[in-house]
């Protein structure tokens, strides 16, 4: 059913840290392989190694160029997937009913078997959180990874999303954000966590920490290393003398 | 947004078979013997075939009954079951009307009624979208009823009729082009609000060389270099060209060439609809917008 529920018992999601996160696309090679081992349709890839390749990702990292006020550009990288929103619109334009809200944890899925890759669910997603399978026609997205989150043939350590699991900067963080006491809730509460295009009015669940103000002074040991031999001595110093003079 | 062919047809040929049935319900049109025949076959037929041809843009046509579950919240839901009833309801009208004779009014108003709010729901599959502003505005379910109306009474032969409402219609188009350039730096959406990172932000590496299933489908730009060319041609083949043809002394081959006309302006104008049409996840790549 594509009508909202109510009420979510929990809204289970993800905290990004954009201060943190280095760029190295390792989410979203982690998510890509488990997404195409395990629940659904395989992430499929069209023209793979030829001219021309595309493929379904549910997780995409871009860059920015940010310029402060003062001081030089830095470059933050921009983790991005699905927010599962509250108020989801991919949802509720859904005309089969294979977009659905869990009520029991706020995960946003695609039932592949009702879908009929109208698309519509893309158009309506301010994100880009939905693709096409190429191979398959049915809509992907990040499923939280629910085939491990409640897996107990997994490992404690495992059972959370593998973008998660496998950030080596530690700069994604998994939980449940309606509850004020998680982790996730306490690092959005000291952070500044924020939401992403909040005018959308879809209340995403996903929340991103903004990079920390960087120090004003970029290198701490520059003052301590004086610089060395200004003029030339020795050899290169009549080296350099005897150029200078022709 | 990509302007698929599928989509096109779909939108364009439905709204002119709707259009056209709408003004056979209130009979502005002859409903009964072979010029009834002629007229309602082609009312069905244009009907039919757009909406025969919106399932091609589906991954999964085989599942397309599946569409039929959701009306409570999906207008996509709401225009498969107001066709479907806008097509019964016509249909019995137009069988009573051809076969037996007998023209029952109250049901081709209600014919025609289903016919419009048909084309209505079509436009608010679009017309509801945030993501996309330009879209989002009471004006675009208002072009695509005028537009059916429009082409409904053309096809219909209603020459003086048509002749004003190209005009009106043309005119209308022309302001709608004109306030949804503005929609999208007013959607309050820009680089900053997408990404959280202050206003002096721009895009520095894509998270791919290539292209993907958002750039292909969302971040479609072909059109904004020639938008005031198009826009122009537009403006002439759809209305300025069909109305002075209506008013030129009648003839069957002038008003023939002046539907030609229309259409032919009216494709340029839904390609248009689709291909100026921004989408915010251009914000994410770098697309330039406002």
């Amino acid at each position: 059913m594509t009508a909202l529920p109510n009420r979510v018992e929990r809204k289970l999601g993800l905290v990004i840290d954009l201060d943190t996160c280095v760029g190295c696309h390792a989410c979203v090679t982690a998510c890509k392989g488990w997404n195409t081992e395990n629940y659904g349709a395989p992430l499929g890839d069209a023209d793979a190694y030829g001219a021309d390749p595309v493929g379904a990702f549910l997780n995409r990292i871009h860059s920015f160029e940010v310029t402060p006020d003062e001081g030089p550009a830095q470059v933050v990288h921009f983790p991005k997937s699905c927010l599962h929103c509250d108020d989801a619109p991919c949802v509720t334009v859904c005309p089969t009913g294979a977009s659905y809200k869990r009520s029991e944890d706020g995960i946003v899925l695609v039932n592949e078997s009702d879908c009929i890759g109208c698309g519509l669910c893309a158009w309506a997603c301010p994100y880009g959180a939905r693709e096409q399978d190429p191979v398959e026609k049915v809509m992907k997205k990040c499923t939280l990874c629910v085939d491990r989150i409640y897996n107990d043939n997994l490992p404690e350590v495992d059972r959370v999303p593998a973008c998660v699991r496998t950030c080596p900067a530690g700069a994604r963080h998994f939980g449940d954000l309606s509850d004020p006491d998680s982790d996730v809730s306490r690092l959005v509460a000291e952070r500044d966590g924020m939401d992403l295009m909040p005018e959308q009015g879809t209340a995403p669940v996903n929340k991103y920490l903004p990079p920390r103000p960087k120090d004003a002074e970029l290198d701490i040991l520059a003052p301590l290393l004086e610089p060395v031999a200004e003029t030339p001595r020795g050899l290169l110093g009549w080296l350099d003398r005897a150029l200078e003079k022709l | 947004m990509h302007p698929a062919p599928s989509l096109i047809a779909f939108t364009v040929l439905s709204g002119l078979g709707f259009g056209l049935l709408a003004c056979l319900g209130l009979g502005l049109a002859p409903t009964e013997r072979w010029t009834g025949t002629v007229f309602f076959a082609l009312g069905f037929g244009l009907a039919g075939t757009g909406l025969l041809s919106s399932t091609l843009h589906l991954g999964h046509p085989e599942r397309a009954l599946k569409a039929f579950t959701q009306w409570r919240t999906s207008w996509l839901s709401r225009e498969a079951w107001l066709a479907c009833a806008t097509l019964a309801v016509a249909g019995l009208y137009a069988a009573l009307a051809v076969l037996a004779g007998l023209t029952v009014a109250p049901l081709g108003w209600l014919a025609a009624a289903l016919c419009l709010v048909t084309v209505g729901a079509t436009s608010m599959i679009y017309g509801q979208l945030r993501t996309v502003p330009r879209w989002h505005h009471w004006s675009t379910p208002a072009l695509f009823v005028g537009f059916a109306v429009t082409g409904g009474i053309l096809l219909a032969g209603q020459v003086t009729a048509a002749a004003v409402l190209l005009a009106l219609l043309g005119v209308a188009q022309f302001l709608a082009w004109r306030a949804g350039d503005r929609r999208l730096a007013a959607s309050g959406s820009t680089v900053a609000t997408a990404t959280g990172l202050g206003p002096r932000v721009r895009l520095f590496e894509p998270p791919h060389t290539g292209g993907n299933y958002l750039t292909h489908e969302m971040v479609f730009q072909v059109a904004r270099r020639h938008a005031t060319k198009l826009r122009s041609i537009a403006l002439v083949v759809a209305f300025i060209a069909p109305a002075v043809l209506l008013m030129l002394p009648f003839s069957h081959a002038l008003a023939a060439a002046a539907v030609v006309a229309h259409v032919a302006g009216m494709v340029l104008i839904r390609w248009l609809f689709f291909a100026e049409a921004e989408h915010v996840v251009g914000l994410y790549y770098g697309r330039p917008v406002g």
